[in-house]
């Protein structure tokens, strides 16, 4: 297992300092997406298989699918078809597919150990099972599970409320005629009964 | 120094994801779930910051057709 932990933390810092010394976007987060999937496998190295798995998923496959979907919308137009040529032309790929083979065949070696061993394939001394880790955060933890979930809550609606299209001036002024027009009838209102004689009940 | 919006919350990420890395090392060497259950809590608290800092940053985009963290000086805030 150190070996594995070794080469995974070494892919892992190589690529963080690829990703923060690119100047192209797109080249920097494929750097970090191989950098957080050497993480995940350095988490489960370390005997932490649920928290590999989340860190694939939620790192590597939600937050970074945001990431790219950011930048492809902010890189629209004739120079996006120049760069996407370049990206496709170009040797940009090799540095990240190099150090995701390296992971790639360090995943497989630890499957074959294990298998081979016989043993579960996240097991022996030291693993934190996902049990024991839901078993904790749904005991004294609960109150840190509800500020997540209203933490989670927050950021949707502020994010929907942020990104909502920018058309809203539209529905501004129209709210604005549509109280003077009910300002104006009210003053109708008013003259109406104005002029009525003093002396009626 | 890097005024790239973009590279901003990379870089953000790059640095939650380290302090997570010490949470769940820390955790496995005292064989407690803590570490791991900080580690989520790290998570959910990216993923918020990602989303609400992408919105942001579309939003000034859309506004001033750049990306540098300098041209929002001229809010008058």
């Amino acid at each position: 297992m150190e070996v594995a932990f070794y080469a995974a933390g070494t892919v892992a810092v190589i690529s963080t300092v690829l990703t923060i010394t690119r100047l192209n976007a797109v080249h920097a987060l494929l750097y970090l997406v191989v950098s957080l999937l050497a993480v995940a496998v350095a988490f489960y190295t370390m005997g932490a298989p649920l928290v590999a798995g989340l860190e694939v998923i939620i790192y590597a496959g939600a937050i970074m699918v945001l990431f790219v979907f950011v930048v492809m919308m902010l890189n629209l137009g004739r120079r996006a078809v120049e760069s996407e040529r370049r990206l496709m032309e170009g040797t940009i790929w090799v540095g990240p597919s190099v150090l995701s083979a390296l992971l790639i065949v360090e995943v497989v070696f630890l499957i074959a150990r294990a298998r081979l061993s016989g043993l579960a394939l996240a097991s022996g001394s030291g693993v934190l099972a996902p049990k024991q880790v839901g078993i904790a955060l749904y005991g004294p933890y609960l109150i840190g599970v509800e500020l997540a979930s209203m933490l989670l809550l927050g950021a949707l609606v502020g994010a929907s409320h942020l990104g909502r299209p920018a058309s809203e001036k539209a529905e501004v002024r129209y709210d604005r005629n549509s109280d003077g027009s009910r300002a104006r009838s009210g003053g109708n209102i008013v003259r109406a009964g104005f002029g009525r004689s003093p002396d009626a009940p | 120094m890097r005024r790239d919006l973009i590279f901003i919350l990379m870089s953000v990420e790059i640095m939650l994801n380290g302090a997570g890395v010490a949470f769940v090392a820390a955790g496995s060497r005292w064989g407690q779930p803590d570490g791991q259950i900080m580690f989520l809590f790290i998570l959910a608290m990216a993923a918020s910051e990602v989303a609400v800092g992408l919105a942001l940053v579309l939003r000034l985009y859309h506004q001033h057709h750049n990306l540098d963290a300098d041209t929002i000086n001229d809010m008058r805030g």
